[in-house]
C-alpha cells in the first residue's frame, strides 16, 4: 500500500509544505514561510535550537495546530483537513511521551489503537505485542506506565507509532533526556525503521544524532528554514581552511597569497583555534594552555595566518612556508565540523 | 466508533477515583434511609402535604419505602450527583490535555468530532449509571427499612406498586437527562483548559451559582432559564394526571443546554490548537 497510494499525488515527497506559517495570537511568528520537502524513503533530520519552531511545525504537520498561512501535506494529503484520512499511515512522537500513568504500557497502547477506526480489532493484540517487542518492552508490557524509566517511556511512545505498518514516522526529539545507552537504542531503532522503507522525519537539537542517522537535513533558525538538502550538500557549504601558527604572520600571509589561496587572514593570538583541529603538528595544545606550562615557550608573540584551502595540497603549502623561511610553529587543516556549520546557520546560542 | 467508545468507557469505569465516586453515591441513600428510619420509628405516622417537594416526600416515606428513592434523588441532586458528573465531564478533555494524551489521540487519528462525541457518550453513561445507583440502592434500602405497597402519589391518588415503580423509572431517566445536560456544560468547560481540577471546579461553581440565583425571589424571572431550575421537577411524574407541561419544559431546558454547550464544545475543540 506504500508507494501506490502516495505515488499518484506527489511522487517523491513524504512531507511537503509551502509557505507554512504560524503566528501565535500574541503576534509572535513561530514558523515563518517554511517550505519543507522530505523525500520519500529518506531519514530527514529536522534541526534547530530549542524555540526555533520545530515542534510548532510538527504540530501543524500532524493537524494539532492550525497554520495561519501556507499549506502542508503528508503523503500527498493536505493537512489539517486530511487528518483523519492520512494520519493512520503516519506514526508520531510529539514532544515527549504521554500516557496514562495508572494504566499498563499494554493498556495504554490498546487505548490508542482503539481510537483508530481503521485499525483491525482482531489483530490488535498481535500488533501491540509486535510493537512492544520491537522497542524491547514486551517483558514490561504489564507494568504500569508510572513505573517505567524515562527511556522506557520514550520507547513506549515510539511503539505507539509502530502499532501498524506506517509509511512515515515523525519523531520529535526522540532521544531527549535519554542516557547514552538509551540514545543508542533509539538510534538503532530509527535505522531499523528506515531500513524497512519507512520515511523518517526526526527533529533534534543534537547534531551528532543527525549526523549518524540522517540522509537529509533541514535547519531551522528562529522560525525560518535556513538550509535544506542532503548531508553531503550541507558539508559542501563549509570550506576547509589551512591555519599556520607562526611568529611571523606577515611572511606567512605573503606565502599563502602567493599560492593563490583565497580569504587570507591573520588573527592575533593563538586561541583554541588550532587545538581541536584535525592537526598536522602537535604543539598547539601546549601553546593554547593559558598559564604556560614549564618547558613550552610562551604563546605571546605568535599569531595565526589562515586561508581557504581550496584545491591546494597542504603538504605543498607547508613546504613553501618552510622554504620561505617562515617559522612554522603549528600547521593545521580544518574542515568545519557540522557543529560549526550549524552554528554558522543558526547563530550563536545554539543549544548543543 | 463502538470500539473506541467501549475502550473509553472501560477507562472511566476502571479508574479508582470514579469508582469511589459511585461508591459514595451508593452510600448516601443508605445513610439517609437509616437516619430517617431512626428518626421516625412509627411507620403509621405521616400526613398530607408539607412545604416543598422534599417535605412531601418525607411525609410519604413513613408509609412507603419507595419514597426513599425520591428523597435520595432530590437530596443528592443538590450536590452529590452534580459533583459526580462534573468530575467525569470536567476531566474528559482537560484531563487528556493535562496528561498530553490528547495530542496522541488526535494523531492516531481519533478525529476531533468523533473524540468529542465519544467523550460525551461516556459522560452521559456515567451520569445515567450514578443516577440509577441512587434509585436502586434507595429502593432496596427503602424496602428493607419501611413498608412497601401501593404508592400514594403527591396528588393523593394511590397507584399500584408496579405503576409506582414505572414512575420511579421515568423519574430516574428524567434526572439522568438533567445530568446529561450538565455533562454537556462540563464537556464545554473541559475543552477550554488543560487543568481538569479547574474545569471541575468551574462546573460546580456554575451549579451552585445557579441554585443560589434560583432561590432569590427577586430574580424569579430568570429562574426558568437557569440550568438547575428544572432538576427537581421530576415530582410532576408523581401526580395524576402527570404534569406534562412542567415535565416537557424541563426536558426542553435540558435539550437546549445540551445543544448549546455541545455546539460550543464542538466549535471550540475543532478549531483550537492543541498545545499541551
Amino acid at each position: 500500500m506504500t508507494t501506490t497510494s502516495t505515488g499518484e499525488l506527489t511522487p517523491l515527497t513524504a512531507i511537503s509544505t509551502s509557505g507554512l506559517t504560524k503566528r501565535f495570537r500574541g503576534g509572535q511568528l513561530a514558523v515563518d514561510h517554511v517550505d519543507l520537502a522530505v523525500p520519500d524513503g529518506s531519514v530527514y533530520g529536522f534541526l534547530g535550537p530549542n524555540g526555533s519552531g520545530k515542534t510548532t511545525t510538527i504540530r501543524m504537520l500532524l493537524g494539532l495546530a492550525f497554520p495561519t498561512g501556507g499549506s502542508a501535506a503528508l503523503l500527498g494529503v493536505g493537512m489539517p483537513d486530511g487528518a483523519t484520512q492520512v494520519l493512520h499511515r503516519v506514526g508520531s512522537l510529539v514532544e515527549g511521551p504521554a500516557f496514562y500513568p495508572f494504566l499498563t504500557g499494554l493498556d495504554n497502547l490498546a487505548r490508542y489503537d482503539a481510537a483508530d477506526r481503521t485499525a483491525d480489532p482482531k489483530t490488535a493484540r498481535t500488533r501491540i505485542d509486535t510493537a512492544l517487542d520491537r522497542v524491547g518492552l514486551l517483558s514490561a508490557a504489564k507494568k504500569r506506565y508510572r513505573h517505567y524509566s524515562l527511556g522506557m517511556k520514550q520507547r513506549l511512545a515510539i511503539a505507539s507509532g509502530l502499532l501498524r505498518p506506517r509509511e512515515l514516522i515523525i519523531l520529535d526529539e526522540p532521544t531527549n533526556g535519554l542516557d547514552p545507552q538509551g540514545t543508542r537504542e533509539v538510534r538503532a531503532l530509527i535505522r531499523q525503521i528506515a531500513a524497512d522503507g519507512t520515511t523518517v522525519f526526526v527533529s533534534s537539537h543534537l547534531l551528532a544524532e543527525v549526523e549518524q542517522i540522517c540522509t537529509h537535513v533541514g535547519v531551522m533558525r528562529s522560525g525560518r528554514l535556513v538550509f535544506q538538502g542532503s548531508l553531503p550538500e550541507l558539508r559542501r557549504t563549509g570550506a576547509a581552511r589551512v591555519t599556520v601558527q607562526t611568529a611571523d604572520p606577515e611572511a606567512a600571509v605573503k606565502v599563502l597569497t602567493a599560492l593563490g589561496l583565497a580569504d587570507v587572514r591573520t588573527s592575533p593570538a593563538s586561541d583554541a583555534a588550532l587545538a581541536p583541529a584535525d592537526a598536522a603538528l602537535a604543539p598547539a595544545d601546549a601553546a593554547s594552555a593559558p598559564a604556560g606550562a614549564p618547558g613550552s615557550g610562551p604563546a605571546q608573540g605568535f599569531a595565526e595566518a589562515s586561508a581557504v584551502l581550496g584545491d591546494a595540497a597542504p603538504e605543498r603549502i607547508c613546504a613553501e612556508l618552510v622554504q620561505a623561511g617562515v617559522g612554522v610553529r603549528g600547521f593545521a587543516v580544518t574542515s568545519p565540523s557540522l557543529e560549526d556549520l550549524f552554528v554558522g546557520l543558526t547563530g550563536e546560542g545554539f543549544d548543543v | 466508533m463502538y470500539r473506541f467508545f467501549a475502550s473509553e468507557l472501560r477507562l472511566v469505569f476502571g479508574r479508582r477515583r470514579n469508582l469511589l465516586l459511585l461508591a459514595v453515591t451508593a452510600v448516601f441513600p443508605l445513610v439517609i434511609g437509616i437516619a430517617l428510619r431512626l428518626a421516625a420509628p412509627h411507620p403509621q405516622g405521616g400526613g398530607g402535604g408539607g412545604g416543598g417537594t422534599g417535605a412531601a416526600f418525607f411525609d410519604q416515606l413513613a408509609g412507603n419505602g419507595v419514597f426513599l428513592t425520591f428523597i435520595a434523588l432530590s437530596s443528592l441532586l443538590i450536590l452529590v450527583l452534580p459533583v459526580v458528573v462534573a468530575v467525569v465531564a470536567g476531566d474528559s478533555v482537560a484531563g487528556e490535555a493535562g496528561y498530553g494524551t490528547l495530542r496522541y489521540l488526535l494523531a492516531v487519528p481519533a478525529g476531533r468530532t468523533r473524540l468529542l462525541a465519544v467523550k460525551f457518550g461516556v459522560i452521559v453513561t456515567f451520569g445515567l449509571c450514578a443516577t440509577f445507583i441512587v434509585s436502586a440502592v434507595a429502593l432496596v434500602a427503602g424496602a428493607a427499612l419501611f413498608p412497601v405497597g401501593p404508592v400514594t402519589l403527591l396528588s393523593g391518588t394511590t397507584v399500584s406498586l408496579p405503576d409506582g415503580l414505572l414512575r420511579l423509572l421515568f423519574v430516574t431517566l428524567y434526572v439522568a437527562a438533567a445530568m446529561a445536560a450538565l455533562g454537556a456544560i462540563g464537556l464545554a468547560v473541559s475543552t477550554m483548559t488543560e487543568h481538569a481540577i479547574g474545569a471541575i471546579a468551574t462546573v460546580m461553581i456554575l451549579v451552585v451559582a445557579s441554585e443560589v440565583v434560583d432561590n432569590v425571589p427577586q430574580l424569579a424571572a430568570a429562574g426558568p432559564y437557569l440550568p438547575t431550575h428544572w432538576w427537581l421537577s421530576f415530582d410532576s411524574l408523581l401526580r395524576v394526571p402527570v404534569d406534562t407541561s412542567t415535565l416537557l419544559r424541563g426536558l426542553l431546558s435540558f435539550t437546549a443546554y445540551a445543544l448549546l454547550f455541545g455546539s460550543f464544545a464542538w466549535a471550540r475543540f475543532t478549531s483550537a490548537d492543541v498545545t499541551s
